[in-house]
């Protein structure tokens, strides 16, 4: 395995030498190891790029792993990953994308993930997406197309922990009656990075549910984008929450939609923007750390901040 | 251990906020800071924290001219602040801000024993983070336990008992006889809470950004009563 593909998996996977429960690992465009158990299938795809994954009725607490890592620079790496979930099954699912580049040829990756996931089904799913390396551009593209069927529950924790220089994120949803969804997001971005995210989510059926929430810093001169809609055609529950840290000379423009086609659909969207308190950076520095150590503190804590 | 020596710091507006304050605060002694609102008491506490800079004097530490430093710097040499009202932060552990107050890891042991001073249980406090859902007195309680969390030299206490209920007072005044007693710590708190004034070794007395009186309490609570038209508060602040 190539080391930088090891560092990269510690964070992405929690990786320790091996894998639990089934995986794939993709690596510069290539599936290098996989592995499938009792209960979690994983073929690749016959026409594209990617894989199918079947996580098999009486799944209990299965783990399915599929972090995919760049390593080098000049690679525009294109995954479809469709997740089959059987009604009633219930499985963790860690994916998310390392992009290591040089001086030279930018590199990109975009995972276009679809999930099924039948009636009851629980989906617990974490994704993280991290750079680093020299100063050629790292773009990424991630896609979740989301179609939960009726009773299912998904909860999304989606990561941008830094060094990516391009981010435009699309996640799209629809629910059926008593479906829930939980979305939790984390952006983090400095220097002249971009981030965009884009939600769109659909409530049919009654007593469907979602949660959006995104928590973001921007440093530097970094600017990101916050768009949500929540539709609710039904008796439903939504709310779409942007929480925003910027510093320096960074942007942050949020702006969630809400339409409601039904009178007992109950959707509410809340977005606030500002800087580190000044209080908080004076208290720390009280403490006797250093202004730069306040304010990786701080923003280390907005961002693990609970729901 | 603390030396102000002819402080002076003016308003924006260059309204004469302290006028050539001179200072000395020994270790091993609660001095407590009194005066009417708007007295320069909390200008004073800044000053000497290097929240603020003089705009002329000198502030030493232990002999050591700490003026041209700034608030991380004085943290790092011991000086130690409890603000009157305490910042939240979201996401941040009580544990986690213990720790960056100890500039060290602390075991569950250590962390306990902070929280016990100050009436609160490790148990029920560890993983929540001191933010807004923390009530006012549970955040005052934390704001302190940062404090002794410190390895510091100078200890600041800005109206620490304003939002503790009377039980949580007497829990302060025996942790402030407790730091008295190791006699390595200089002490200086404002307050106008008789208890915590009676409890002292020196009381100084600020109005209109001067030093007014300055003494043993016996000495200094009478007038202090006389100019209060009635006793002073006993109680906390508001719970």
């Amino acid at each position: 395995m190539n080391p930088v593909t090891e560092k990269f998996l510690k964070t992405l996977a929690n990786w320790k030498g091996r894998f639990t429960g089934a995986y794939s690992l993709r690596e510069d465009g290539c599936c290098v190891e996989a592995c499938s158990t009792a209960f979690v299938q994983i073929t690749p795809k016959k026409d594209l790029p990617g894989l199918d994954i079947h996580i098999l009725p009486g799944s209990q607490g299965e783990v399915v792993a599929v972090p995919a890592c760049v390593t080098t620079g000049g690679l525009d790496d294109l995954a479809y990953n469709d997740f089959f979930i059987s009604p009633g099954a219930q499985a963790t699912i860690l994916a998310g994308c390392g992009l290591h580049t040089g001086d030279g040829p930018p590199a990109s990756h975009s995972g276009i993930h679809r999930f099924f996931l039948g009636a009851g089904a629980k989906i617990r799913y974490l994704e993280k997406h991290l750079g680093d390396g020299g100063a050629a551009l790292r773009s990424m593209g991630p896609e979740a197309h989301l179609q939960l069927e009726e009773g299912a529950q998904m909860e999304m924790d989606v990561a941008q922990l830094g060094g990516i220089d391009r981010a435009r994120r699309t996640t799209q949803a629809v629910l059926a009656a008593g479906a829930r969804l939980t979305v939790r997001e984390s952006l983090l971005t400095d220097g002249a990075q971009q981030a965009r995210s884009a939600f769109t989510v659909l409530l049919k059926g009654r007593g469907a549910s979602v949660d959006l929430v995104s928590r973001s810093v921007a440093r530097g001169e970094s600017r990101q984008s916050y768009r949500s809609q929540i539709t609710g055609s039904a008796p439903c529950a939504g709310r779409s929450a942007c929480d925003a840290l910027i510093t320096g000379h960074a942007q942050v423009d949020a702006a969630p939609a809400l339409c409601a086609s039904h009178p007992d659909a109950a959707l509410v969207h809340e977005a606030a923007i500002g800087r580190i308190a000044s209080q908080q950076i004076y208290k720390l520095r009280t403490l006797g750390l250093t202004q730069a150590q306040a304010e990786e503190e701080i923003i280390k804590g907005f961002l693990s901040a609970p729901l | 251990m603390l030396n102000l020596q002819n402080i002076y710091w003016a308003a924006p507006d260059n309204t004469p906020v302290l006028r050539g304050i001179n200072l000395a605060i020994k270790k091993g002694r609660l001095t407590v800071l009194t005066g009417p609102n708007g007295s320069g008491k909390t200008t004073l506490f800044k000053l000497v924290a290097g929240l603020l800079p003089p705009q002329s004097g000198r502030i030493l530490l232990d002999g050591e001219d700490i003026t041209p430093l700034d608030v991380t710097q004085r943290a790092q040499k011991g000086v130690c602040l409890a603000f009157q009202q305490p910042v939240g932060f979201k996401g941040l552990t009580i544990g986690r801000l213990l720790e960056l107050a100890a500039g060290e890891a602390l075991d569950e042991g250590q962390r306990c024993a902070l929280l016990s001073q100050v009436g609160l249980a490790w148990e029920e406090y560890k993983d929540r983070p001191a933010d807004g859902s923390l009530s006012g007195g549970e955040r005052k309680r934390v704001e302190i336990a940062t404090v002794l969390a410190r390895p510091g030299r100078l200890l600041l206490f800005d109206e620490p008992e304003a939002g503790l209920d009377l039980w949580s007072l007497a829990g302060l005044l025996d942790v402030f006889h407790t730091l008295r007693e190791c006699r390595d710590k200089g002490m200086l708190l404002i307050s106008h809470q008789a208890r915590l004034l009676e409890a002292a070794d020196e009381i100084i007395v600020l109005a209109g950004g001067r030093i007014v009186g300055q003494g043993p309490p016996a000495r200094i609570l009478p007038s202090l009563t006389a100019e209060n038209h009635g006793p002073l508060p006993r109680g906390g602040g508001e719970a």
